[in-house]
């Protein structure tokens, strides 16, 4: 019995189909996993190391080596808030700090309701509306305290669901099919082409 | 020197609140580039980006056009785009993909027939949501408009292009640790040799690993000639490249500048640029390149932004951030913030990095929360030492990649040019700056 | 073609010229030329990955001199290296520095203290003072890795050793890294322990006390050990090994680095089951006094009773004098050593005057036919062109023996495998050939090109590849074992008689599991056999047959050596109830089910226990020693033949082992003495071969091994054997018609509702050296029937279903599950597991040649 819902097995089994080896399809999976159940289950990386030819172990080491996967549950917002060299010169760990109090969470730990997790992030790579803030790897540009008190609310109202999807879901955009450059046509056609280029330069 | 008014490349569609879609695309010249190159032998494709001596915008700096020709003697079997921008204060890629991925797309097209390979990979840094939903629409576009998939514009060239969201590592921004990642395994760098991929590459295969704003200069190679790129800029910078401005400057931004004509004060000051900084304090330290590279102090001011030129000087434009510290900035807290990203970063698989990283990390965290002693000034360089021999630049290694000698940079940097601040912070027991 | 890469390189090493092979790491390169490298991620049985940095030293290149780890780099011509300049120095005590950053130091408590790679290079190198002033990292105390293995996390140094052995050398990812930077550890996954059979060699090659072995973990400090060189004798493999003890117990098997063996590993029922060293897999808790016989027994009123030796062996000498030799007969000896062996066979032919002597069970392969192939040594196996397989699972069977056929497939053999059922070399298999019960004959003939007469289950693809690979048997190796326990053995004989035959340049590597096998069967320990693997031209009785001859009153007396009849023949009430009619002589160190038939026991030394040589499947002859003394009045096996013999009326003129070894060595030629005389030594017999040479140890490789100097490598026999010798035949090709003339013919018919039993072997089994280990009996796992998924679809049962398994004689319940490695219309059930007190075999087959089973719903 499959984990993932029959949607996004199948939607595995087609970015699998991507790749010269199974293995390679590892974080797409991990993410299409995470989409279903905003973190990674002990089930979900069973059926990924089973898609992708690998063990259990090596699913998880894999994924814990990546910051965006979470291996414990997390809120439907993970917020992140980038204290790097170009936010740290423009308040980023004030507005860490700011967070964490209106969170009412640690850093790495998730407000009570449940809604949020907090987390310090390296550079964003937005520095020009720094200090960065992301929501679900969502920019979302409050750069002052009072912005993000309005972000929180806004979020807490359920006024950015339309922008910002719980956390987990990375790409809303999936690729229109598979692969269309088949290996032996293709070889076929480069030595019809050589042929043709030859009999043009002659 | 004064600020010389750049031709936009890259970011030629910025004035476009739609710039990302294929019609405007298609309407501000979209796409002809390619069906140029499409008309073009493959080799003369290459041939005009060796001309146009386009060099590596990833940090590298190595000319595309010689990698590719070193590649050409044997068949290439992959084309990968390094589309995972982590360097601190380096945002242009990011820019790039989320305003300009068909730009992106025709580049990699271009490449992909220059090298006559059917199947490209562009990782990208999976933090940017936004880009990857972009760029995926980009991608599906592009197959749908005949750009993609089998026997493009009615040519005999077919191409896949697969787009491969990262997860979070800075490191995968290393182009074998990179490879590994879209391999599905942690992203630990290999070693070089035999690892470099454009000999065993991906899945061992012969593999061009180019940054995307590399890519993205292809179009307009191709439309203008590598000659016109070429004759931008100056010695072996050519061309424009993308300056990601941050830090206490009025208008941080991404600015398209022509290289080696210009400097930093004028990035840095120009009123169309940088607009000098905030408060109207003094530059107390510049970070060229990203956070890997040794600091300029404002008597370098006038230096002009060119590869060689930077290179001369002692550092590198790397990835083209340029981060400015005034004369308020906390220089320890700054070495010690930097140097608490190399330690999260750090893979974790040599042993100097891995624990070099954490080890002066913590020493910096005393120094500047309270602890710090004039010993470990000298601690801080020897250890240093240890992780990057010599303390030279370029920088030797005792570590597998050069993010290992990336993290001294900035201590070495820092406290060769502010002692007494390191100093004033052991004296005051913490940071003074409160 | 001519081929111009020059075959040996010359670098400049510190100044001096040293020359090497082409491709070679330097690390070994300098090592060789006695510089030796520190290091800690390296390890010679596996691939360098260069991740510690230890190893740094100075190579000139295009950009002047660089750092480059040894371990990493390959030779090349005129290479210049310096290994002790202060850069290198500085370099590489910063790595020890580093390495000491985040790791603990609580040498005095821990596990690994002084025997500790880490503490030694600090004591070596380390400055003495530490300049690191700030908070290491922290992490729970030891977590469970899995059954067996430990991890204290803190103490890790991220050398990746434990990882690349699991998943390279063992091909079981179940630990990997995980996290990233300094917080990386090693961590298993809760859907999946490390439960590998191979488990151990991770604790082995950890060089801190990051892993410990649950079963090791506090018994001994490292400076109590005492340790000898021996050889396992858990299998037939028989893996060298450093056997420890503390006081006057065992407490530590560790492996040793045999290069034509087992290149260091071990499986972890021969590293851990200690407690149950005798291999048969039938010893109780052998060195529990509960189990252990320490003075001889005589049957009185029924009741077995303490006496001494003298009265013991002349009540065995009673019981078994006054008869002829086909009413008496010796069962076993596998245990044996061949000094023991020897004896045992001569005291059965000139004293008992019997031919009815088998040290097989009935699950064996005809001696005479194994002898008369041409044999391969497991190295040749390993660098075969082409290894065919014909065997149950080898990593169930004979663990390290599928690590060296792995390696071999994943590197440079092709890799045929008759796949009888589940396996796991298939996943490096080049072609896997579905076989069913009473089929490998015809496979093996369809291979030698007949026309198969009926349907295989191999498809004529995959038979035609597999012909193509091995073409006319030049450079094929071929293995071959007792796959299927509910099939008769004629089956594997006819198709190894077979493959001999068409490809006469293959040769074989048999693969017979238990311990000692090869020598007694090489010891004459087998109807019609003579020690030197000669044949004698005379019949007797083999295990089964002697046993349904006591049942019919045919025998009367039987003399059971080295172990418990019932614990190892499959069908155990066809056993009792020949035991039950004849006078029973056990000669054994420890008890089983069989000593309820005893009418006289002699206790006997054991393994661990006993000096002696052993021979494992490809014919090495190496060294057991003795670590312990054995305990209360028990013998060595030699002693008790010649007593025994003594007591009744004649003599052996054997006096003691040295004695035994010299004559087998002196009448024919089988190495001995020159083996037990050199305890580090070992051979191959075989007609052809070189002398090999031993190697240093690295102390970094094999942590706590406590010899430094050597480690045995094998003195060659030579081309010693005397074919032409009057009075015995070597056994030769034209002796396979008679060996294997008029065997099982019975093919049953197989119907659409029947599915062919495949009985396979686990290695944790039921067998009381896995009952008798504390640290193994948990993990044998439940009796299940595996069968193709639509096999099941078709016969309407689901995996988790309990079903009635009809054979033969009976029927069974087990529970089923769904396994595609099995072939369509066989069901696989590996015997031996939790449910075999219940006879499972002996109720489940009959007489035919292959045993067919149905399926029916409760
Ligand atoms: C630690 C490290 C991080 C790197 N990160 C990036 C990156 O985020 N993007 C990038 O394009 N190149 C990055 N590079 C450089 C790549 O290794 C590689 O040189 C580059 O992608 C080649 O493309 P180019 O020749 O077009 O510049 C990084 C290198 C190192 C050592
Ligand atoms: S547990 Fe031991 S073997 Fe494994 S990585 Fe750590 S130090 Fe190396
Ligand atoms: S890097 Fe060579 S031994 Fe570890």
């Amino acid at each position: 019995m499959s984990h993932l819902r029959t949607e996004l097995r199948q939607r595995a089994e087609e970015v699998v189909a991507l790749y010269p080896s199974r293995r390679s399809a590892m974080l797409p999976l991990l993410h299409l996993a995470q989409e279903q159940d905003g973190y990674l289950t002990d089930e979900a990386m069973a059926e990924v190391a089973e898609l992708t030819g690998t063990t259990p172990a090596e699913v998880r080491g894999t994924a814990s080596f990546y910051d965006m996967f979470h291996l414990e549950p997390v809120g439907r917002y993970v917020v992140g808030v980038c204290t790097n060299i170009a936010c740290l010169l423009r308040g980023g760990e004030e507005l860490l700090e700011h967070a964490s109090a209106v969170l009412g969470c640690a850093v790495g730990g998730t407000s009570d309701d449940g809604l949020f997790t907090l987390e310090e992030t390296e550079c964003l790579a937005d520095c020009n509306i720094a200090p960065v803030v992301q929501v679900n790897h969502r920019y979302v540009r409050t750069t002052t305290p009072e912005a993000f008190d309005g972000l929180i609310e806004d979020l807490r109202a359920g006024r950015l669901e339309h922008d910002i999807p719980p956390h987990g879901t990375l790409i809303r955009v999936r690729r229109a099919g598979g692969l269309r450059a088949d290996a032996g046509e293709i070889a076929a056609e480069r030595a019809s082409a050589r042929e043709a280029r030859a009999a043009r330069e002659q | 020197m004064a600020y010389l008014d750049s031709p936009q490349i890259v970011s030629s569609r910025k004035e476009y609140a739609d710039s990302f879609t294929l019609a405007r695309y298609l309407a501000t010249g979209g796409y002809e580039g390619l069906k140029k190159a499409l008309s073009m032998f493959p080799e003369q494709v290459a041939a005009e980006v060796d001309a146009a001596s386009l060099l590596g915008r990833g940090g590298a700096g190595f000319p595309a056009g010689r990698k590719w020709s070193m590649l050409r003697k044997s068949a290439v079997s992959y084309l990968v785009v390094n589309g995972d921008e982590s360097e601190p204060a380096t945002f242009k890629d990011h820019y790039l993909v989320e305003r300009d991925p068909h730009q992106l797309v025709e580049g990699v097209i271009i490449a992909a027939y220059a090298l006559q390979v059917n199947r490209a990979f562009i990782f990208l840094r999976g933090e940017f949501a936004l880009g990857l939903e972009r760029l995926s629409q980009a991608v599906n576009d592009a197959y749908e408009h005949g750009a993609l998939g089998r026997k493009i514009f009615g040519s005999d060239f077919s191409l896949d292009i697969v787009v491969h969201p990262g997860a979070g590592a800075y490191i995968c921004g290393e182009e074998t640790g990179l490879i590994e990642a879209l391999e599905g395994k942690r992203g630990f760098p290999r070693i070089k040799p035999p690892f470099f991929p454009a000999v065993t590459g991906l899945y061992g295969e012969p593999t061009v690993v180019n940054n995307v704003e590399t890519m993205s200069n292809l179009p307009w190679i191709v439309t203008h000639g590598g000659a016109a790129f070429a004759a931008l800029g100056a010695g072996r910078s050519t061309g424009t490249r993308l300056f990601a401005l941050a830090g206490r400057v009025k208008n941080p931004g991404v600015y398209e500048i022509e290289m080696v004509k210009n400097t930093f004060r004028d990035i840095i000051y120009d009123p169309a640029l940088g607009g000098g900084i905030i408060g109207d304090k003094a530059v107390k330290a510049i970070i060229p390149g990203g956070v890997s590279a040794p600091w300029f102090g404002p008597d370098q001011l006038d230096l002009p932004l060119g590869q060689d030129e930077v290179a001369a000087a002692g550092s590198m434009l790397g990835s083209g951030s340029i981060v400015v510290l005034d004369e308020d900035s906390c220089i320890v807290r700054a070495t010690w913030r930097i140097t608490k990203f190399f330690s999260r970063e750090s893979c974790g698989q040599c042993t100097p990095c891995r624990e070099g990283s954490g080890w002066l990390e913590r020493m910096l965290y005393r120094l500047e929360h309270g602890g710090g002693r004039v010993e470990d000034l000298d601690l801080l360089l020897d250890v240093s030492d240890n992780i990057s021999p010599g303390l030279a630049w370029p920088p030797q290694q005792t570590t597998i990649c050069v993010l290992g000698p990336s993290i001294p940079s900035s201590i070495h940097s820092a406290i060769s040019m502010f002692r007494d601040d390191f100093v004033a912070h052991v004296d005051h027991g913490s940071c003074p700056h409160g | 073609m001519a081929d111009d890469t020059p075959t040996t390189v010359t670098i400049t090493l510190n100044g001096r010229p040293v020359v090497a092979a082409p491709g070679e790491l330097l690390i070994s390169v300098a090592e060789r030329a006695g510089t030796y490298i520190p290091r800690f991620c390296y390890h010679p049985r596996m691939e360098p990955v260069g991740v510690c940095r230890m190893c740094l030293v100075e190579v000139e290149g295009p950009r002047g001199a660089t750092l480059q780890p040894s371990c990493y780099l390959r030779v090349n011509d005129g290479m210049s290296v310096v290994t002790d300049s202060e850069k290198v120095k500085k370099a590489q005590d910063g790595v020890l520095e580093f390495l000491l950053v985040n790791h603990p130091l609580d040498c005095p408590v821990c596990d690994k203290g002084g025997e500790c790679p880490l503490q030694d290079q600090t004591l070596a190198h380390g400055s003495g003072e530490t300049r690191f002033i700030e908070e290491k990292r922290h992490f729970e105390k030891p977590i469970s890795l899995g059954e067996l293995i430990l991890l204290d996390r803190e103490r890790c140094i991220q050398c990746s050793r434990c990882t690349r052995f699991a998943a390279e050398v063992a091909g079981e990812a179940e630990i990997d890294f995980a996290g990233r930077g300094d917080l990386i550890e090693v961590a298993a996954s809760p859907t999946q322990p490390f439960d590998s059979v191979f488990s151990g060699n991770t604790v082995q090659i950890c060089p801190v006390g990051a892993l410990t072995a649950k079963p090791y973990r506090f018994t001994a400090r490292p400076w109590d050990l005492e340790q000898v060189e021996s050889t396992c004798t858990t299998c037939a493999v028989g893996c060298r090994i450093a056997v420890q003890s503390s006081g006057n117990r065992l407490t530590r098997v560790l492996g040793l680095d045999s290069e034509p063996v087992n290149h260091g590993w071990l499986c972890d029922k021969g590293r851990f089951s200690l407690d149950s060293v005798d291999g048969n897999d039938e010893s109780a808790n052998v060195l529990s006094a509960a189990t252990r016989i320490t003075s001889p027994l005589v049957r009185k009123d029924g009741q077995l009773v303490a006496t001494s030796w003298s009265e013991a062996l002349a009540v065995a000498a009673g019981l078994l004098g006054g008869q002829t030799g086909e009413r008496l007969g010796v069962i076993g000896g596998a245990a044996l050593t061949n000094e023991s062996a020897y004896t045992w066979g001569r005291f059965a032919r000139e004293v008992l005057g019997t031919e009815n002597i088998d040290a097989n069970y009935g699950d064996g392969l005809d001696a005479a036919l194994l002898q008369a192939l041409p044999g391969a040594t497991i190295d040749e196996a390993a660098r075969a062109r082409v290894i065919l397989t014909m065997t149950g699972d080898l990593r169930q069977e004979l663990p390290v023996l599928f690590l060296r056929l792995r390696a071999a497939a994943l590197k440079s053999s092709a890799l045929i495998e008759f796949a009888f059922g589940t396996s796991a070399l298939r996943s490096v298999a080049r072609v896997a050939l579905p076989v069913r019960p009473g089929e490998a004959h015809l496979v093996a003939g369809a291979l030698a090109g007949d026309a198969p007469s009926g349907e295989l289950a191999a498809s004529a693809e995959a038979i035609a590849s597999a012909r193509e690979l091995l073409g006319d048997g030049e450079g094929v190796v071929i293995v071959a074992g007792r796959p299927n326990l509910a099939e008769d053995a004629s089956v594997i004989e006819t198709a190894l008689r077979t493959l001999a035959e068409r490809f006469p340049k293959a040769k074989f590597l048999p693969a017979l599991r238990r311990s000692n096998v090869r020598g007694a069967l090489d010891m004459g320990l087998a109807p019609g056999l003579r020690a030197g693997r000669r044949a004698a031209g005379a019949s007797g009785r083999d295990t089964l047959a002697q046993l349904d001859a006591m049942a019919a009153g045919e025998q009367n007396a039987v003399v059971l050596l080295g172990g418990c009849v019932l614990g190892n023949v499959l069908d155990v009430e066809r056993a009792s109830a020949g035991l039950a009619r004849a006078d029973v002589v056990v000669v054994t160190g420890h008890g089983g089910a069989t000593l309820a038939h005893a009418d006289v026991v002699l206790p006997a030394a054991i393994n661990h226990e006993r000096r002696g040589t052993v021979t494992n499947i490809e014919g090495r002859v190496s060294a057991v020693a003795p670590k312990l003394a054995a305990p209360g009045a028990s013998w060595d096996d030699v002693a008790i033949a010649a007593e025994l013999a003594v007591a009744m009326g004649a003599t052996l003129d054997v006096t003691s082992v040295e004695v035994a070894a010299k004559l087998i060595e002196e009448t024919t030629g089988y190495p001995a003495l020159s083996v037990l005389n050199d305890d580090t030594a070992e051979g191959v017999w075989s007609l052809s071969g070189e002398r090999s040479v031993r190697r240093a140890l690295d102390p970094m490789a094999f942590p706590g091994v406590r010899s430094t100097d050597a480690v045995g490598q094998g003195s060659y026999a030579g081309d010693t054997l005397n074919l032409d010798a009057p009075g015995v035949a070597p056994v030769s090709p034209t002796t396979w018609a008679q060996v294997s003339a008029g065997r099982g013919a019975r093919v049953p018919h197989v119907d659409a509702y029947s599915l062919r039993l495949h009985a396979s072997r686990r290695l944790y089994d039921n067998g009381i050296a896995m009952q008798g280990s504390p640290a193994l009996a948990g993990l044998v796992e439940e009796t299940t029937l595996y069968a193709h998924h639509a096999d099941l679809d078709r016969l309407g049962v689901a995996t988790g279903d309990v079903v009635n398994v009809v054979g033969a004689n009976a029927s069974v319940a087990l529970p089923v599950a769904s396994d595609d490695a099995v072939p369509r219309g066989v069901a696989e059930i590996a015997v031996g597991t939790r449910r075999d007190g219940e006879n499972l075999l002996g109720r489940l087959a009959g007489a035919d040649t292959l045993t067919l089973v149905r399926l029916e719903s409760r």
